[in-house]
């Protein structure tokens, strides 16, 4: 354990710094000005303290989707109706903050809740589908995601549109349905505190409770789980009932947290880049945070890169394809690994003679 | 067609025609199979390939034949260095492997399943009346008694393995490897497949036997070497050695021992099961109206060959397979409808015989795997919560008791070997105080110290007034630690032998062929025992 345990954050650091290592390698090809270009890139987000916000702000998202696919993951089923579930928990929460007027604190929790709601019973769709008819759980869930966009804008279209813009927008939601700033002058809003909140809370289920305990080894063996007397299907439904949660209250509060009507218009990829950082974090909720905050980094390097150099922040899309590659090659590294355990274990068999 | 041409060897009969010379493996767990091991094998000898289970013997010949790369050393053969990298080169090399289970596709005849990679054909169709013609004149030559137009599906165990002997002999492969193949046999069936492979060795071929069954080997094979713990203990001519020799060099002390078992009472029937049947997806009457009752303090061995319905059956029974019709009474109570957990619940533990698949989660911990059949035990924490402390110190409980080898309990239960990884599973299964244990198979494929601490706790069990059917194809461990004893044929109750002690191991044999079966009344006796 010792050995595949240092090989697998061996193996997360590597990947990273080979394909930052690649960008760096593109940024020398396109740019007139490279040094100046990386240094932009690695530095600038921290240089000032707006730009960090920046990545605070951009991590906020990515946390509510990482957190649902490090559930997702360890279910076996392999639900990707994340991103529709975000889109669609934004859509609902948008349509509920323009029609309902409730007091202060109370009206973003409705609204949140609701779009969490319906995120959750969105995620469940795929899931059941498969538990109860063997319909592959990826196809029907990337279907799934563009009902859940259109069935998003047709709701915001028909109930709240704004009848004064040329482009599909809802109305302006109520003033006391918007997410207050956490700290001044940025835009980094209570949604933080939420998300928080549910890291906390799904790393409690996933390592501390029951539930928790019973989906973990439906995930790792069903046939064990089985055999042991767990309801398999209960507590797959249980950990993508919760998943899909976190990406309807994530929709809610990207939404209710930076803009002042609904405004989105296709899929903001948030539920994709979910799998990234529910990879890097080994799909534990605790590390959720630090996979968000690489993504989230990059992004905002790149942007500024872009912004005051002549390299195109596409940049980060090419990081983000050879992390993932390198993270689910299972025999990255697989031979360095097993000389490691081919010494060790001679040389447990050595020691062991003498005794 | 196919032109029957012996493979030129340069090697005469007694010369050294294999030659494995410091031969490591070490499998991506970490476990050292093969440390520094030489093998040599003559031509035309039987030689056999001695150890117990987990000493290295079936990964030594993984690597001759291909299925494993080895870490280090030389493989020379036929005069030749050579390196086998796949079985693909292993078989255009010459060698032939007969695995423990048979690669066989069951849909097809006997007769395609030995020539399918080199069919005889007519233009670009396959001839399928030549390809029986082949088949038919190959056995009749060696003494094989098959029909070479008959679906694998319906064949027995004896016959599927001379279906594999006849594919080695029909590649020419000149070196036959067969791995523990007496293990699916009864004692007629082994008889009959010793004379086969001595009219083998007479036609110039050479066989290299795997087996840890001592008498086998002194009977049939010129040569011995013997392995320990990863490590080769020594070639030796058989006459040179007793029964005694071998063992010493096999286990690394003087004699196995016997299995002491105290006399026991019986108490009240516990688990009974009513007329069960079921149909598997071909159709075939696996489960066969079985009936039988098994009681308190009991130890009620189910013996027959593999693949005789005791898998089906115990599935049934501990509620992972429904019946097709029949009941299930668990102290006189029917939960035939109960799920799992229920049946879990009302005290009935189960030893599956796939560890692998059922036995446990391989990417968990020791931890994790000894606590999944109690997770909704109150004494492991709150309604919602487990609680981590009471966890490790059962698990460290546990593992003290059953002698599990590890560093600590987070290890992965896929770092362990077959021995300890089953030694989990039953501490799992009776750390429940189980009333009821159904044991399918549960010391399959490991070491002989594990085995004797399993043996050791089914007897402890039975003390406590458990009741435990044993399912084992290994006809010494059912009448060693048997009380009564069931043997199934083909799905059906064959035989019921109300006491062990008067049964011999023939007279076993010939039941679980189906050459001898009781009459209805006898067999019902296993039910009337009810009180």
């Amino acid at each position: 354990m010792r050995i595949s345990q240092r090989f697998t954050i061996i193996r997360t650091v590597l990947a990273i710094a080979i394909a930052l290592a690649v960008a760096i390698g593109i940024i020398f090809l396109v740019s007139k000005s490279p040094v100046e270009a990386i240094i932009y890139f690695i530095t600038g987000p921290v240089k000032k303290f707006s730009r960090l916000m920046n990545v605070v702000e951009m991590m906020l998202p990515l946390l509510f989707t990482g957190l649902s696919l490090s559930l997702i993951q360890r279910t076996g089923v392999f639900n990707l109706a994340s991103e529709g579930c975000f889109f669609i928990g934004g859509a609902v929460a948008g349509l509920f903050a323009v029609k309902l007027n409730l007091p202060k604190v109370i009206d973003p929790m409705v609204c949140i809740t609701i779009g969490g709601l319906v995120g959750m019973i969105c995620m469940l769709i795929p899931a059941v589908c498969r538990l109860k008819f063997g319909a592959s759980e990826v196809v029907s869930s990337l279907m799934m995601n563009y009902v859940l966009m259109y069935l998003g804008l047709i709701m915001i279209r028909v109930f709240v549109r704004n009848p004064d813009t040329g482009q599909l927008q809802s109305l302006d939601f109520q003033e006391q349905a918007r997410l207050s700033i956490l700290i001044p002058k940025t835009r980094v809003h209570t949604g933080l505190l939420v998300a928080a909140a549910l890291v906390i809370i799904f790393w409690v289920y996933l390592f501390k409770s029951r539930w928790g305990y019973r989906m973990r080894m439906t995930g790792s063996n069903p046939g064990y789980s089985k055999y042991s007397g767990i309801n398999n299907t209960k507590s797959i439904l249980i950990g993508q009932a919760l998943a899909g949660l976190a990406c309807g209250i994530g929709g809610a509060c990207e939404v209710l947290g930076l803009y002042q009507s609904f405004k989105w218009l296709a899929l903001p990829g948030y539920g994709f880049d979910g799998v990234i950082i529910a990879s890097l974090a080994q799909n534990n909720p605790i590390l959720v945070p630090i996979g968000a905050f690489f993504l989230a980094y990059i992004r905002v390097g790149a942007d500024i890169m872009t912004r005051m150099t002549d390299v195109q922040n596409e940049i980060v899309s090419i990081i983000q394809g050879v992390v993932i590659v390198l993270l689910s090659a299972r025999a990255f590294l697989g031979n360095w690994e097993k000389r490691e355990i081919v010494r060790e274990a001679t040389a447990n068999a050595e020691g062991g003679d003498k005794t | 067609m196919q032109e029957e041409v012996q493979k030129i060897s340069n090697t005469k009969i007694g010369d050294i025609y294999l030659s494995m010379k410091g031969i490591t493996k070490v499998y991506g767990n970490g476990v050292l199979a093969n440390n520094q091991v030489d093998f040599e094998v003559r031509k035309g000898e039987i030689h056999a390939l001695m150890g117990e289970n987990g000493a290295g013997k079936s990964t030594l010949m993984k690597v001759l034949f291909g299925n494993e790369l080895p870490d280090a050393g030389t493989i020379t053969l036929d005069g030749k260095e050579v390196t086998i990298d796949s079985p693909k080169t292993a078989v255009a090399l010459g060698i032939g492997m007969v695995y423990q289970h048979f690669n066989l596709a069951d849909s097809l005849t006997i007769a395609e399943n030995i020539v399918v990679g080199s069919e005889p054909n007519e233009g670009v169709f396959f001839d399928r009346d030549n390809a029986i013609k082949i088949v038919n004149s190959l056995a009749e030559r060696y003494g094989f008694n098959v029909k070479a137009d008959e679906l694998v599906r319906n064949i027995s165990v004896c016959q599927k393995q001379k279906t594999e002997i006849l594919k080695i002999l029909f590649r020419d492969s000149q070196l036959i490897i067969l791995d523990e193949p007496t293990a699916v046999l009864t004692p007629q069936e082994t008889d009959e497949l010793f004379e086969q492979l001595k009219m083998l060795k007479d036609n110039g071929y050479t066989i290299i036997f795997i087996s840890h069954k001592i008498d086998e080997v002194m009977r049939l094979c010129d040569r011995v070497t013997i392995m320990r713990a990863g490590r080769h203990m020594g070639t030796y001519d058989i006459s040179d050695l007793t029964a005694r020799d071998i063992s010493r060099l096999m286990v690394g002390r003087d004699v196995i021992q016997n299995i002491e078992k105290p006399d026991h009472p019986m108490g009240k029937t516990v688990l009974k099961v009513d007329e069960l049947n079921f149909y598997d997806k071909h159709n075939v009457h696996v489960v066969n109206n079985m009936s039988f009752c098994l009681h308190k303090g009991e130890i009620l061995g189910v013996a027959g060959v593999e693949g005789s319905g005791q898998k089906e059956m115990s599935e049934i029974i501990t509620g992972l397979l429904p019946p097709f019709s029949g009941k299930v009474f668990f102290e006189g109570e029917d939960i035939t409808e109960e799920d799992i957990a229920g049946r879990r619940k009302h005290g009935m533990s189960h030893i599956h015989e796939d560890r692998m698949t059922y036995g446990a989660a391989m990417n968990e911990s020791i931890e994790e795997n000894l606590i999944s059949i109690r997770n909704e035990d109150p004494d492991l924490g709150s309604k919602l919560f487990l609680d981590r402390k009471k966890i490790r110190s059962l698990a460290e409980d546990l593992i003290k008791r059953f002698s599990v080898l590890c560093k600590s309990p987070d290890v992965p239960v896929k770092m362990l070997s077959g021995g300890n990884m089953q030694k989990v599973v039953v501490a799992r299964e009776l750390s429940v105080s189980p009333k009821v244990i159904i044991a399918n198979q549960p010391t399959r494929g490991i070491d002989v110290g594990a085995v004797e601490l399993i043996h050791k706790t089914l007897i402890e069990a039975r003390e406590n007034d458990c009741g435990v059917l044993l399912i084992t194809s290994d006809l010494n461990e059912v009448l060693d630690l048997s009380d009564s004893l069931i043997v199934l044929h083909g799905g059906k109750i064959v035989g019921y032998f109300r006491d062990v002690k008067k049964l011999t191991e023939e007279e076993l044999g010939l039941y679980m062929l189906g050459l001898k079966e009781q009459s209805e009344a006898e067999i019902r006796e296993a039910v009337a025992d009810e009180d």
